[in-house]
């Protein structure tokens, strides 16, 4: 009886362990590189919708077809999903090969964590070609990410709902812009929709009167010192409020998401609920990926760059903006740096252009973009004495954190323009 | 589940539920929980080959334990000790520093009271609720199975699905809700019901309600089960009413089911983060903010881990102070034998 028992315990011992050996050979399998010699890249991007998740498709498998023994494994996610989802993905070590990259602080945190790939010989002529527009992605002297979509932001504007209200020309100063709203709540019609939700929509307003308030040697000693004692700042503050107190926001902004769904504010601005939103070259796209027929405002869509704002030290031509680069993790293999450099080509990046699907840097297909609204964007970013980076992305994201939560407490009638400034300034502290 | 809980609950010797049902059964089996003493030196070594057994067949449990919460926990404790962005070498120590700012923060201790108008908000709403749905269910009707899963529908749905079809019925000027009631006549708050500060939080209590009512009513339904029939057809004899019957007999032999969901619900609402996170994001204006929300929102969004990390110690220690005092003034009644009550009440007098 007893050794029968035991006899039962050890086959049950050796079953276990041959089960938990089995087990962690399994996983040392999955490791190491397949046995059929085929490198797989993995690819992250933020094209979730419509044409443009169907034409990231498209390239990844011409590549696959140019490139034998390359496979590309694309993964189309939503904005916000992807930067969080990058972030675990960092903090395990376990990055994707290719991925997007903003810029500004971000990038440097990433460079001197080690994370991100220098290209700067691997793509010497893609970097000759993007010239200027590659400098938020260079440190000391080296360039670590290409940007495929550089653009500024900017309002957004229904046309038809313009002309209703009786608005003939866009608002050149942020006073016309003040009483624009009010000639359309008077037309019965929501004046502007901000997705608070989100908060950084809410912060490119206080980023943009910012950018009209200060210099650009203000802005840039700023970004250099993390200071914010300039006093410019404050000004920003209180013309943000301004324009909050009129009220100009489609009703419960505060809750509003920025670009999910048709009740976000992009799918308000493209079913015409809304006349503006302030928004960045991306609008179009995300608009089309709203609306049932995919073409978004379609005829109605218009542009207009911040307004002037009197007595402001910054360039009213001045843009703020922002872009995205495609970027290789430290460790991918050299089929991702192949595969970024193809992205930056004259053929994918005219493909990109032609969908418009961002503004693009190949000087090649700046004549491909079909929509005219994106075209004259693009000239607005050309002419452009001096670009800004989002503030949240020059600054990094604690700084800027604090900032886009302290502004989304602005708009919630909960702050004020010199708290905006201590909270930034409180944080920056902390990162000297 | 109905056995599981409630007699586990009564009788259990050790108030850690220690093993399954099973093994507080074997426990009942010998009766004075020890061996006889005669048989102690035969059984000697039959007890260390049971003691050897219980530890092969427990370490596969306790390793995942150790993997899964004990190492996670020491990280944490870990990286609240730094200031860390994430990625990188843990390389800049600050000690308690980021306790200090946690808990200087006034959106954490906010926090932390929206997580307690949450737990006392879902008892006070889902006992009452909750208990009223349970004794009506609990009499004989035609269609009481299919009211009981109506009830339960919410409790089943993924916790993300229910908060995206609750964000879309609780669109301002466009949603459901204030459809119907502007059908009605009934203006909805300007703002939203989850974009106006002071009703958020409110808004977000009533959407879990709903979802956890279900949970609520089916612990209760179980142990209405256990209360034996004999006293309801004893208790009618005697003439009483039906509301006496469920004052004096069914809720005080419910107790014991009421307390743990109790404490179920409240571990459940300091952990609060799905529904908030899809509803609100911690917003407006952090009305809804809650500890969790906190944590994921400076470690995810400002990439603050070391912050975000002594948030969560935090929290670790509130839910551990709150669970270990729920235990000791409300849970421990019922988990003490009813012999050894009566000792101790022997040795009081």
């Amino acid at each position: 009886m007893l050794s029968k028992i035991r006899g039962a315990q050890i086959l049950a011992l050796a079953a276990t362990t041959a089960l938990l050996a089995t087990g962690c050979a399994a996983d040392a399998g999955q490791e190491g590189t397949p046995a059929d010699g085929t490198t797989t890249i993995t690819w992250w991007h933020n094209s979730n919708n419509g044409d443009g998740k169907a034409y990231y498709e498209q390239v990844a498998a011409d590549f696959e077809a140019a490139h034998e023994g390359v496979e590309v494994e694309v993964s189309a996610m939503q904005h916000e999903d992807m930067l969080t989802k990058l972030d675990a993905a960092f903090q395990s070590g376990d990055a994707p090969d290719v991925y997007m990259e903003r810029g500004g602080g971000e990038l440097a945190a990433h460079v001197a964590a080690g994370l991100t790939k220098d290209l700067t010989e691997a793509a010497s002529e893609e970097i000759a070609f993007l010239g200027e527009n590659a400098g938020g992605w260079q440190l000391d002297g080296k360039t670590y990410a290409l940007p495929f979509s550089l653009g500024g932001a900017g309002f957004w504007y229904n046309k038809a709902l313009f002309k209703e209200a009786g608005i003939d020309s866009a608002p050149q100063t942020f006073d016309e812009l003040i009483a624009a709203t009010g000639k359309l709540k008077q037309a019965g019609i929501d004046p502007i929709s901000i997705g608070a939700g989100d908060k950084w929509p809410a912060a490119h307003y206080w980023y943009y009167a910012a950018v009209r308030e200060c210099s650009q040697q203000t802005l840039a000693d700023s970004v250099a010192n993390l200071d914010f004692s300039d006093q410019c700042f404050t000004k920003a503050g209180e013309d943000v409020d301004q324009l909050i107190k009129s009220e100009p926001f489609n009703p419960g902004f505060l809750s509003t998401p920025a670009q999910s769904g048709p009740t976000s504010a992009s799918g308000l601005l493209a079913t015409g609920k809304v006349a503006m939103e302030l928004a960045g070259h991306w609008e179009p796209g995300v608009m089309q990926g709203l609306t049932e027929e995919g073409t978004g405002m379609g005829e109605d869509t218009g542009w207009f760059p911040f307004p002037a704002i009197e007595g402001g030290q910054g360039d009213p031509a001045a843009q703020l903006g922002g872009g995205d680069a495609w970027a290789v993790s430290e460790g991918a293999p050299d089929a991702a740096v192949d595969f970024v450099k193809h992205m930056l080509s004259d053929e994918v990046q005219r493909g990109f252009a032609e969908l418009d699907m961002g503004l693009p840097t190949n000087p090649a297909a700046k004549d491909a973009i079909s929509d005219p609204a994106l075209a004259s964007l693009m000239d607005v970013r050309d002419k452009a004495p001096y670009f800004q980076l989002y503030f949240d992305t020059s600054f990094g994201a604690s700084i800027g954190g604090a900032m886009n939560d302290e502004i989304a407490l602005l708009f919630a009638g909960k702050s004020d323009a010199q708290k905006i400034v201590d909270a930034s300034q409180d944080a920056a502290d902390l990162e000297k | 589940m109905i056995h599981a809980v409630a007699p586990e609950v009564t009788y259990a010797a050790s108030p850690p539920a220690s093993g399954g049902p099973g093994l507080s059964e074997r426990r009942r089996s010998t009766p004075s929980g020890l061996p006889p003493a005669g048989a102690k030196r035969t059984r000697k070594p039959a007890q260390r080959r049971k003691n050897l057994e219980i530890l092969f067949f427990v370490s596969p449990a306790l390793l995942l334990i150790a993997v899964f919460m004990l190492v996670p926990i020491i990280q944490a404790v870990r990286f609240s000790m730094y200031n860390w962005k994430g990625f990188g070498p843990l390389v800049d120590f600050v000690g308690f520093k980021n306790y200090v700012r946690v808990l200087g923060n006034e959106v954490f201790t906010d926090a932390l009271v929206h997580n307690l108008v949450i737990i006392g908000g879902s008892i006070a709403l889902q006992l009452p609720i909750g208990l009223g749905i349970a004794l009506l269910l609990n009499r004989k009707m035609k269609i009481q199975s299919l009211l009981r899963t109506i009830i339960f529908v919410p409790y089943v749905l993924s916790e993300v699905i229910a908060g995206v079809v609750w964000f879309q019925l609780l669109q301002p000027q466009y949603g459901v809700i204030d459809t119907i009631l502007s059908k009605l006549g009934i203006q909805g708050p300007a703002q939203g019901w989850l974009g106006t500060p002071e009703l958020a939080l409110w808004t977000v209590l009533a959407v879990l309600t709903w979802k956890y009512l279900g949970l609520a009513v089916i612990l209760f339904l179980a142990g209405l089960q256990g209360v034996p029939s004999e006293l309801y057809e004893a208790a009618e004899i005697d003439g009483a009413s039906w509301w006496q019957i469920q004052r004096k007999i069914t809720i005080p032999l419910l107790g014991p089911t009421l307390r743990t969901w109790g404490f179920l619900s409240m571990i459940g609402s300091l952990q609060l983060f799905d529904m908030v996170w899809i509803l609100t994001g911690g917003g407006p204006a952090n009305a809804t903010t809650t500890m969790a929300s906190f944590l994921v929102s400076e470690g995810t969004k400002r990439q603050n881990f070391g912050i975000a990390a002594a948030a969560s110690v935090i929290l670790f220690i509130v839910a551990l102070v709150l669970a270990i005092s729920y235990q000791q003034f409300i849970l421990k009644r019922d988990s003490q034998p009813d012999d050894e009550r009566t000792k101790r009440k022997k040795a009081k007098a």
